[in-house]
């Protein structure tokens, strides 16, 4: 089962104190405030966990899968995810049978 | 923005939480969250978007400095995919 917003914010009323719709409220709001941030075009560096850094792309060609049509993908703002070199590490002593 | 801008943000928008717990939740859901990722399990939360592990296959290496080949085990590296409602804000589409 996947990690959701529901575990995190019972992981807070757990361990932080928090009660249970302040804890809900919090993960909402942290959520919330990184995809205003990327949004306002502000990149967000979360030091042991890793960097949401936007990209600015160009036009490129591209094409329908479905029937082969050429059509080109427009410029656009994309967010991608650089983990810190703790997650990484922590991440890479996992040994398998995940995915 | 840094971890700690991050705090202060939250802190002023959830005004009957102590800064200090502010603090103290962000890095708990950050623990939380590497935790979830560092035993194999994914983290999905709707229109913000998916944090999983992708495989690396074991690769033969090189020393930068010397040329020699250095064995590189198999591993997993976390990999994020960004939800709709994320891409479309980002993209100025929101």
């Amino acid at each position: 089962m996947a990690l959701t917003k529901a575990d995190m914010a019972e992981r807070l009323f757990e361990e932080v104190g928090l009660n249970k719709r302040e804890a809900k409220e919090l993960v909402e709001c942290f959520f919330e405030e990184i995809r205003q941030a990327l949004e306002n075009g502000t990149a967000v560096k979360l030091s042991g966990f890793g960097n949401f850094d936007l990209r600015d792309k160009g036009e490129r060609p591209g094409r329908n899968p479905k029937t082969g049509e050429e059509i080109p993908i427009s410029a656009r703002r994309v967010v991608t995810f650089r983990p810190g070199q703790k997650l990484k590490a922590r991440v890479e002593a996992y040994a398998g049978t995940g995915e | 923005m840094t971890k700690s801008e991050l705090i202060e943000v939250i802190a002023t928008k959830q005004q009957h939480l102590a800064y200090r717990d502010v603090e103290v939740a962000v890095k708990t859901l950050l623990e939380h969250m590497s935790e979830a990722l560092s035993t194999g399990q994914r983290i999905e939360i709707r229109g913000f978007g998916s944090f999983s592990l992708h495989h690396r296959p074991p690769r033969i290496g090189r020393n930068p400095k010397t040329g020699d080949p250095v064995a590189l085990p198999a591993k997993y590296v976390p990999h994020f995919k960004p939800g709709k409602e994320l891409r479309y804000r980002v993209n100025g589409e929101g």
